[in-house]
């Protein structure tokens, strides 16, 4: 058995990486996989740079930021595997939220609606809002970030950002420190559940396939050790496919709910597998179809074009001088042929192309794959329509200045 | 030099600041992590500032290092990077020291060492209290499962402890968990309080 540490977050996307270990998949492979909580981004990010840990969960920003330099330590990160597709939930306090839409269902369904409330009910406040997010490289907050730039809100001046870690974000909500929160479930819930705020938006209604989670490794732990990730990456995929199948939702709750994993209730951990919110504490829950993704649609696969996209919004909000090379860079921490090479053979789905356009698909397309069952992406757009061509990154940025 | 110790007030901080005043440094602060520190962190203008590997805490406070104006010097986590050695040792104790810019290695490195030796010191300290905390409740099952023996069957001391060491080996278990038994049992065979009427 090859021992293999992985740092993680209690989140309900470390889904794959519980289910690989709980359910045996890891040790299918050889694999004594050890999974190590911690709290904060940071901690899991030096466990992985320093050397602690092979592998992390990470924010899939965030593995960019670190290969540019961009969050202290630099080191070259390779993330051959995503964890997930979306997943995150925009939670306001109720004061604050008064403002939107009284149907909660339809701020919801109408992003650009619920944009535009949003961005009116800043002056209604009692004072400039304070939103927690995660981090500053987290997907969350890039699309946080996207989401009220529409509606013609500067994030950096007219709302204030606070960062804490998202089993943190109940309990600042509960002290009045922050009017809301973007973030990764069950912590949405958790804080509905207490009867904290309400859900007013969820990532997946601001980019239908926003890319969050990924594995991260060191490039070069990864290059000396191939043979090692293959059987990482074919266990997680396994893994993957058995979180993604709606039998085993329930029992994947409690298996998260354990205090070692994420800490929560079972009960507040299975409407985001399932894709059915609570909104407000004692209405019923609502459906949000495709909430989050572990498998189908090859989610594991981890396309060029959206590591391009995370370092697009990096140079609209000045995150970091744009240069070719740093375009490169960042293109580059997404390891599709890692993927390729691990999975080949194994019968998983295997896209045809490893970059495309981002938010081109307003319906399921078939595509052409390799091998493994034919490949159907299901729809990918931005809730603003706009269309992300990794070949043209500039056009892409001017348009936003329209 | 002005140091920040960033930490629950307790046994860590407080031998931590210990160990550096020993060592001649004047200016520390210890500052909780907790509501509005950071802001109270950057009014502080911090030349080293030292934190727990593991405090939940780490994502804001490099946040408010990432985009605070009011810091003349940046600062940023293991300014040095050379020392290899160093860095391994302090992400193993579960020290992480942001350091501002410009501050020389030779003075720095001192800070560093002497946070990761307490922090060890600390981790030992914690587990020998644990072990002592185990022994002490050991000791006071097998005081009280002697005592019932003692009353039950009007034995010794010698005789009640003799007894429980003899049981224990012949079952193979440990001793406090026969005294552990014992006492579970007797509870269940005593009268229920008021029951004797």
């Amino acid at each position: 058995m090859t021992p293999l540490s992985i740092a993680f977050l209690p989140l309900t996307d470390s889904a794959v990486l519980v289910a690989a270990r709980e359910q045996g998949f890891a040790e299918a492979e050889g694999i004594d996989l050890r999974l190590l909580r911690d709290t904060s981004w940071a901690t899991v990010r030096d466990r992985l740079v320093f050397g602690q840990v092979q592998a992390a969960q990470m924010l899939a920003p965030l593995a960019v930021a670190v290969s540019l330099g961009l969050s202290q330590h630099p080191a070259a990160i390779a993330a051959p595997f995503k964890l997930s597709t979306n997943g995150n939930a925009l939670t306001l306090a109720a004061d604050f939220a008064a403002a939107l839409d009284p149907e909660m269902q339809n701020r919801i369904v109408d992003p650009v609606a619920t944009a535009h409330d949003f961005a009116a009910a800043i002056g209604l406040h009692r004072r400039k809002p304070v939103i927690g997010i995660v981090h500053r490289f987290s997907s969350h907050a890039l699309m946080l970030r996207y989401w009220l730039a529409y509606a013609g809100v500067d994030p950096d001046r007219d709302i204030s950002l606070r960062v804490l870690p998202p089993s943190l974000m109940a309990e600042a909500m509960r002290a009045g420190e922050i009017d809301g929160f973007i973030a990764g479930e069950p912590w949405s819930s958790v804080a509905v559940a207490d009867g904290l705020g309400e859900i007013v938006s969820v990532g997946a209604n601001i980019w239908q396939r926003g890319v969050e989670k990924v594995v991260a490794l060191r490039e070069d732990w990864a290059e000396a050790n191939p043979d090692t990730v293959d059987r990482l990456l074919r266990a997680l995929s396994q893994a993957a496919a058995w979180c993604d199948t709606p039998e085993n939702r329930p029992a994947l709750a409690d298996m998260l709910a354990a205090e070692t994993y994420v800490g929560q209730p079972a009960g507040l951990i299975l409407p985001a597998l399932e894709g059915r919110l609570t909104l407000r504490r004692g209405t019923d829950p609502v459906a949000v179809p495709d909430f989050m993704l572990f498998h189908r649609e090859a989610t594991a696969f981890p396309w060029r074009s959206q590591a391009a996209w995370i370092y697009s919004q990096f140079v609209r909000w000045r995150m970091v001088e744009p240069s070719a090379a740093a375009e490169a860079t960042a293109a580059r921490v997404f390891r599709s042929d890692i993927y390729r090479r691990a999975l080949a053979g194994t019968g998983a789905t295997m896209p045809g192309a490893s970059s495309k356009l981002e938010g081109a698909l307003s319906a399921p397309l078939p595509v052409g794959a390799y091998s493994g069952e034919a490949l159907t992406l299901g729809a990918d757009r931005f809730f603003d329509g706009r269309v992300f061509d990794p070949a043209a990154i500039d056009a892409y940025l001017a348009s936003f200045h329209g | 030099m002005r140091i920040v110790i960033v930490d629950e007030p307790g046994l860590r901080a407080t031998i931590l600041e210990d160990g550096l005043r020993e060592a001649g440094y004047t200016d520390i602060d210890i500052v909780p992590p907790r509501g509005g520190f950071v802001a109270r962190l950057e009014r502080m203008a911090p030349d080293v500032v030292l934190i727990d590997l593991g405090n939940p805490s780490r994502d804001s406070l490099e946040e408010m290092l990432t985009v605070s104006r009011a810091l003349a010097r940046p600062i940023a986590m293991f300014v040095d990077q050379s020392d290899e050695a160093m860095i391994g040792a302090a992400i193993d104790a579960g020290v992480s020291a942001y350091v501002v810019d410009g501050l020389r290695k030779e003075r720095v490195k001192p800070v560093v060492e002497l946070a990761i030796r307490r922090f060890n010191a600390f981790a030992k300290l914690r587990t020998e209290l644990d072990e002592a905390r185990t022994e002490l409740a050991t000791r006071k099952t097998i005081d009280k499962a002697k005592g019932i023996l003692m009353q039950t069957r009007g034995l010794s001391e010698p005789d009640a402890y003799a007894l429980l060491r003899s049981t224990a080996m012949n079952q193979g278990r440990r001793l406090v968990e026969v005294a552990d038994a014992l006492i579970t049992a007797s509870a269940l065979f005593a009268a229920p309080a008021g029951a004797a009427k």
